[in-house]
């Protein structure tokens, strides 16, 4: 219990997943907050990534995990600019809204 | 004893930092949430020895990701009291979906374990405690993954451009701009004309008359009537 091992990297991660999924089910309204949940299952991830590197002492999950947070952050710039030329277009943000951008 | 005491705080203040980003009724507190859980996470990746990327998370994610999405909040005028409106329709499913996943999580976590020669089978081993951690991961990065490094930077590229052309806002209407190509390519640009003698160019209806409107100056003294334009008048 007072030796901190992968165990409770694990369990940590695995409960900021699945907030991060529940996130994404509550907020159906709010194109933002889905995004943040995004971001905290990446996080999650990564603290798995890193956890495991720690374990292993290998270094190679540290080496993915940067690239994880390369990509989150191209992720996270994209998905708001889109979201604000959205807002530009409907003046809302309701995810219910988006499916009329179908062709 | 100290590193798990420290660990406990981090990971519940990690927990419900994350909890509050997902319940918070205002998108702002919801990004500030989000801060001190990346916060967090650093930490946790401090005390298991990752320091390069906890200054990385606190560095990219609190410092730009982050930042973003409060500009992103406070920028858009949103009515954030109808954006409530399907919560308890969605709590059950969310609810439901996200206990099955927490249990498939638990039954991985009960039944699994590393392979045996695990140790063996490591591909870039961790140095030892000689070589910093932002050493080792360097040594790594621009050596054996430098083809990764530059796709990682052609990624973040191809994000900017991409970000600059969707929100680009281009020709407002009180903006003139030069096309050069078009206003070089102009058909009466240049004209040329061959007036008969003593007729002037008025005849022959190239040069601009003069507006309807404006007042006829007082002819006085006719002297020259074979004269146009003169100038003394």
């Amino acid at each position: 219990m007072l030796t901190i091992g992968l165990g409770h990297y694990l369990t940590v991660s695995a409960i900021l997943f699945v907030l991060g999924v529940l996130g994404i089910f509550l907020n159906r309204k709010n194109v933002i907050v889905i995004l943040m949940s995004i971001e905290l299952l990446l996080l999650s991830v990564n603290l798995n990534m890193v956890a495991f590197s720690a374990a292993l002492q290998d270094l190679t999950g540290q080496v993915f995990a940067l690239f994880i947070l390369t990509v989150a952050a191209a992720e996270a710039a994209i998905g708001l600019a889109i979201v604000v030329i959205y807002f530009r277009n409907r003046g809302s943000i309701e995810v219910e809204d988006i499916s009329t951008l179908k062709g | 004893m100290i590193a798990a005491l420290a660990f406990y705080v981090f990971a519940a203040i990690l927990i419900a930092s994350a909890v509050m980003v997902v319940t918070s009724r205002n998108p702002v507190h919801s990004v500030l949430f989000l801060i001190l859980a990346f916060f967090n996470a650093a930490a946790l990746f401090l005390i298991a020895g990752a320091e390069f990327l906890a200054m990385i998370l606190v560095i990219v994610y609190v410092g730009a990701v982050a930042v973003l999405f409060l500009f992103i909040v406070m920028m858009l005028d949103i009515d954030f009291s109808r954006m409530r409106e399907g919560l308890q329709r969605y709590a059950p499913i969310g609810a439901v979906i996200g206990g099955i996943l927490f249990l498939e999580l638990l039954f991985v976590f009960g039944s699994w374990q590393f392979a045996p020669d695990a140790a063996t089978l490591r591909l870039n081993a961790t140095p030892g405690p000689e070589v910093t951690n932002t050493e080792a991961l360097g040594q790594l990065i621009y050596t054996d993954y430098i083809y990764l490094f530059q796709v990682a930077g052609l990624i973040l590229l191809v994000a900017m451009i991409g970000a600059i052309v969707l929100t680009l806002r281009d020709k407002p209407a009180n903006s003139k701009r030069q096309d050069i190509g078009v206003q070089v390519a102009r058909a009466e640009a240049v004209k040329l004309a061959n007036p008969p003698s003593r007729a002037g160019l008025g005849q022959l209806g190239i040069i601009r008359r003069p507006l309807p409107e404006a007042p006829k100056p007082k002819a006085v003294g006719h002297d020259h009537h074979d004269h146009h334009g003169g100038g003394h008048h």
